[in-house]
């Protein structure tokens, strides 16, 4: 069977206010049994939209497999609401939550909240990284059998399986635990858009915050290339940065308005793959063009053997292939195999 | 009574907590995280015509004598995003989130919570907390940053700025809490203004309530003290220029069933017992005392020393007031009834606020709305999540009999639940 290739799209829909909108697309979505959809989100007035999150909560119960990665901005909301929050798209999902992460990189942002200005994409990049760390340390906090209910000795928890994080850095320090215990997935899906140019030599400061955000943190890289040649080139980097264990797919435009288009869509994810895991699909028309996926995409795909043809697992972490992560403070339970010494140095670089 | 019309009841769904209130022993206790608990308690909320349903807030881990405290429910998830869920699996009933106005900033809430009423069709409100505590703020950048006499000075020109994101267009803002200026990027939500609760008895809660809440949910007490307090809130609206229905007072309640009135005090005695294990009643008396007594016999008499005042053996809960007060009361009726140290942490805590059948229980809510004592109440179950299954089968009905509640919703949104208006604009 050819290898199975990883598919997800953007359901960003600019001045639509309404759940009904957003429950059909994720409906063509999870017909189509893409991975998961992203929505972005910032704190600018434009363009239109929801909170993110708060909108792939509203889907969660009435979807069963896709999985759900919002934009959530780490520049001006606190690290523990953002860990608790999309802990919490992991429970209602029942494990098919995901975190895009975002920065605020604007005066106008800033102003919004009035706590201090704008600072450079670097910086932002460096204090994301961080609310990813302590995101990562909160999920943790909570061992998975902490809650005990011992009726015998009157203990709902054991105190011992709860952990203080003590995260201080530049921008925040937090003490923990979380309020909130592991969620689903261990840990929720870490996604970070990337671009080829934030790659190339000479890239600014900026940028190469990114990619060293997306190294350490990520489990999915969003990646915008120009062309195959150039997510080959991407792709081969990135990998040589955060390992094996990293999805890279690719964006790519669906505007998809008749036959021809599809055609040359589905032409493009079978032989184009340039060293990805997969696409993601941005649709000009949201409606129209992931009823297209779901109707001629995906079929065609599933023909060629490339793409599954249902959920064969039930949280993102399944569908992507990537493992429920060990948990940094319990005590380390005897693995079936010893890892390999570069496993092992690659776990403690990337994690 | 007097022949003016029935007043009508509102009431709401209390998720349940993480304090003793919440029995964990029960074999039919369930998850306090999972969704389906979340989900059924509101589904049951919404089959009794709720007005809404409530979630409270807590952003650090209790603790005693530097331990995380075991003995309760411990956990939750967070509330905007349970609420945001439950949105759609319900279609009338009203979704409260508790949000601390002191580790959160206006804009990123008034977004959050603008977005929940347009994802739920205008069903969102927010019960507005603050907090001095900087045992919390360990958990933020702001840290305890926040002086006592500043929490509603900082409550209440937070809710104002909310408003006036959500009426839209540009913000501009300068006050001693915050300096912003910015648009949201979404419109107006459905209700004009989500609904605002406020929680709290003290004279400056009342006066913030009076000025700018919808609810103010109060603590229960008797008919009389119910009555004080409505006329006092009540009585404090017109200097805003607000009529007294624009503001419903809601206190939190218990309740427990049974087919006779024997049977419910039994089991409320049960539930009690339950409730205030052995070292449940020692974490209470550490609460007043201040001092560690985990050596102290639970079945023997008071602890004899006095208690330290300003101790911080306790973190992360509200103060109780004045612990020598509070310990001479009690060491009054532990020799008045020959109690133990157990025995009068239950008489004094956590007495349920109705016992009866359902017919007495309901005529008892009902008496206390008609005699202004309430506009209705806050159900806090001690059960996740069936605890209040038999509430919603066996005493809504006969609210409804005597036509003080509803039988079907007849608004969408949880204003038209409240028969509030949507605010004018600005």
């Amino acid at each position: 069977m050819p290898r199975q290739l990883h598919l997800s799209a953007a359901v960003d829909s600019p001045g639509r206010f309404d759940a009904g909108h957003f429950t059909a697309l994720a409906r063509h979505a999870e017909r189509a049994a893409l991975d998961f959809v992203t929505l972005d989100d910032s704190y600018a007035p434009e363009p239109h939209r929801l909170d993110a999150l708060a909108t792939f909560a509203r889907l969660a119960p009435l979807t069963r497999g896709l999985g759900l990665v919002p934009t959530v901005t780490t520049t001006h909301t606190e690290p523990f609401h953002t860990s608790i929050s999309v802990n919490t798209l992991d429970w209602v999902s029942e494990g098919r939550a995901g975190w895009l992460i975002g920065i605020s990189d604007t005066e106008a942002q800033a102003r919004a909240f009035g706590r201090k200005g704008v600072a450079p994409a670097d910086e932002l990049w460096a204090e994301a990284a961080d609310a990813a760390e302590v995101a990562a340390r909160l999920w943790d906090s909570w061992e998975d059998d902490a809650e005990i209910r011992d009726v015998a000795t009157g203990r709902f928890i054991d105190r011992g399986k709860l952990h203080y994080i003590d995260f201080a850095g530049p921008h925040f320090s937090v003490r923990g635990p979380s309020i909130t215990p592991r969620p689903p997935q261990g840990r929720p899906v870490i996604a970070v858009p990337v671009s080829a140019a934030d790659l190339a030599p000479g890239a600014p400061a900026g940028s190469r915050a990114r990619v060293e955000t997306a190294a350490r943190y990520a489990d999915v890289v969003l990646l915008d290339a120009p062309g195959p040649a150039a997510r080959l080139t991407a792709a081969t980097e990135l990998r040589l940065r955060a390992g094996e264990g990293l999805r890279i797919l690719a964006r790519l435009t669906a505007d998809l308005p008749d036959g021809a288009s599809i055609s040359a869509l589905i032409r493009e994810v079978t032989e184009g793959g340039g060293g990805v895991d997969g696409f993601h699909l941005v649709p000009a028309d949201p409606a129209r063009d992931l009823a297209a996926v779901a109707d001629h995409v995906v079929p065609a795909l599933r023909e060629r053997g490339l793409f599954r043809t249902g959920y064969t697992g039930t949280t993102l972490r399944d569908h992507l292939g990537l493992g429920r992560p060990a948990n940094r403070y319990a005590p380390a339970t005897p693995a079936p195999a010893a890892p390999t010494a570069t496993a092992a140095a690659h776990a403690e670089v990337t994690r | 009574m007097t022949d003016r019309p029935l007043k009508q009841i509102h009431l709401a769904a209390h998720f349940p907590g993480v304090n003793n209130t919440t029995v964990w022993t029960d074999p039919a206790s369930r998850s306090q995280i999972e969704f389906a608990s979340f989900r059924h308690l509101a589904e049951t909320a919404e089959r009794g015509r709720f007005d809404f349903f409530f979630l409270a807030e807590g952003l650090r881990l209790r603790e005693v004598n530097g331990l995380i405290h075991d003995l309760d429910v411990v956990g939750r998830p967070e509330s905007i995003t349970v609420l945001g869920a439950l949105a759609a699996v319900t279609t009338h009933l009203g979704l409260a989130a508790t949000v601390n106005a002191t580790f959160n900033e206006p804009y990123e809430l008034a977004r959050r919570f603008a977005s929940l009423d347009h994802l739920s069709g205008g069903r969102a409100a927010w019960n507005v907390v603050t907090s001095s505590d900087a045992f919390t703020g360990e958990n933020f950048r702001r840290g305890g940053f926040l002086d006592r006499a500043d929490r509603y000075t900082r409550a209440a020109e937070f809710v104002q700025l909310a408003r006036e994101f959500w009426d839209g267009g540009l913000v501009r803002h300068s006050g001693p809490q915050f300096d912003v200026e910015g648009r949201l990027s979404l419109p107006r939500p459905p209700q004009g203004h989500p609904v605002v609760i406020q929680a709290g008895d003290s004279d400056e809660g009342r006066e913030f309530a009076a000025a700018t809440a919808d609810i103010i949910f109060s603590r229960h007490s008797t008919l009389t003290a119910g009555q004080a307090f409505h006329t006092d809130v009540k009585r404090r609206l017109a200097a805003y220029g607000r009529k007294p229905d624009e503001l419903k007072i809601m206190p939190g309640v218990t309740y427990v069933l049974g087919d006779t009135d024997e049977e419910a005090t039994e089991r409320a005695a049960e539930i009690r017992r339950a409730q205030v294990g052995p070292r449940t009643a020692i974490a209470y008396l550490e609460q007043v005392w201040g001092i560690d007594l985990s050596d102290h016999d639970p079945d023997g008499p008071l602890p004899t020393a006095d208690p330290v005042v300003d101790s911080t053996v306790v973190q992360g809960r509200t103060r109780i007031g004045d612990p020598l007060e509070i310990a001479a009361r009690w060491r009054a009726v532990a020799a008045e009834k020959r109690l133990s140290s157990r025995e009068l942490v239950i008489e004094v805590t956590g007495r349920q606020s109705f016992i009866g059948t359902p017919a007495a229980v309901a005529e008892q809510l009902d008496a206390y709305v008609q005699n202004d004592a309430a506009d209705g109440f806050i159900l806090v179950p001690h059960l996740t999540p069936g605890g209040l299954d038999d509430f919603v089968d066996q005493v809504v009905p006969l609210l409804q009999e005597r036509g003080v509640f509803r039988t079907e919703y007849t608004g969408t949104t949880l204003r038209d639940h409240l028969g509030l208006p949507v605010p004018g604009r600005r």
